[in-house]
């Protein structure tokens, strides 16, 4: 089966983030002065082919190990969005 | 005679200026294709700066899969000589030959102009040239120079004297922890640096501050040599 898994990577919280910030400050000087603890990361989408939904999580929690996140800055999170 | 192999990547682009800066401190340079699994014997291996694959994902992140990093790593393993330099040191610390990881200028801004540094150790290949405290004059060019590591790591580096290049005080272009400009393994045989010394390595240039790099290098494997 192919499943369309969604893996989020962020930057580890305590870190400074300054695209986050700079991102934060245009919203506050659009008016969205709501806008607060702004984080910016980055969206991997991909299909992987596996036995179960359980198994490509585990595939995709390899691809961040190996590459897709870096361990001393980032976390990461994997959904499965679709079969 | 000294031989030195600089690694190409495609996105590399100091190549060429680190190859000349070494061959005027007497060392034979060898270009070496990222695709090439081979770095013939070489005495020691440079990674230039550059935007290897585009930067994409993070700075370094995928050349470290290219196949000549497994030379690489063996060469380092076996206490041969590594030199990082900008996107080279991001490399080593993606591919986890250094520790740490270099993010995002705090700035946010690409920052590319001559900043102050100073000499920490010189107890590496790199840098027996310098004396411990020399101030240099270093260009830095890149996006992403702000070191991190965590704490533990952080005091590592400090206990095993492993912070090789610091930007003095009030010089600091990207938020770099603890004004970190280059770090070394404990061994020492390893060093990044996210400045640019071959772009200051000859007098015609109107500084040479960053020639002893080259120098040290040069020296470092003729002692190892055993050749006067």
């Amino acid at each position: 089966m192919t499943f369309r898994v969604l893996v989020r990577v962020m930057p580890r919280a305590g870190l400074l983030d300054p695209e986050g910030q700079a991102v934060e400050r245009a919203l506050t000087e659009l008016g969205f002065s709501e806008a607060a603890a702004v984080r910016m990361g980055r969206a991997v989408e991909l299909s992987i082919e596996a036995g179960s939904a359980a198994d490509a999580k585990r595939r995709a929690h390899a691809m961040c190990e190996r590459l897709l996140a870096n361990p001393v800055t980032e976390d990461f999170l994997v959904e499965v969005v679709a079969s | 005679m000294t031989r030195a192999a600089v690694i190409r990547f495609p996105g590399s682009n100091c190549e060429t200026e680190t190859g000349r800066a070494l061959e005027a401190a007497g060392i034979a340079t060898t270009f070496v294709w990222h695709r090439d699994a081979d770095i013939r014997g070489v005495d020691l291996v440079v990674l230039p700066g550059g935007f290897s694959y585009g930067d994409y994902l993070r700075s370094g992140a995928i050349a470290r899969f290219s196949p000549v990093m497994e030379a690489v790593r063996q060469h380092a393993a076996g206490g041969g000589a590594v030199f990082g330099i900008c996107n080279g040191f991001q490399i080593l610390c993606e591919t986890g030959l250094l520790p740490g990881a270099l993010m995002r200028n705090a700035g946010l801004t690409f920052v590319s102009r001559p900043v102050r540094v100073r000499v920490e150790r010189t107890t590496t290949p790199f840098t027996s040239a310098y004396e411990e405290g020399a101030e240099l004059v270093l260009p830095v060019a890149h996006g992403e120079g702000r070191f991190e590591a965590s704490e533990e790591v952080r005091q590592q580096l400090e206990a095993e004297h492993c912070v090789v290049l610091r930007y003095v005080p009030g010089e600091n272009p990207n938020g770099s922890t603890a004004d970190i400009a280059g770090i070394s393994n404990a061994a020492g045989n390893i060093v990044g640096i996210m400045p640019h010394p071959e772009r200051v390595a000859e007098a015609a240039l109107g500084n040479s501050d960053g020639a002893g790099f080259f120098r040290s290098v040069a020296s470092w494997t003729r002692v190892l040599k055993g050749v006067a």
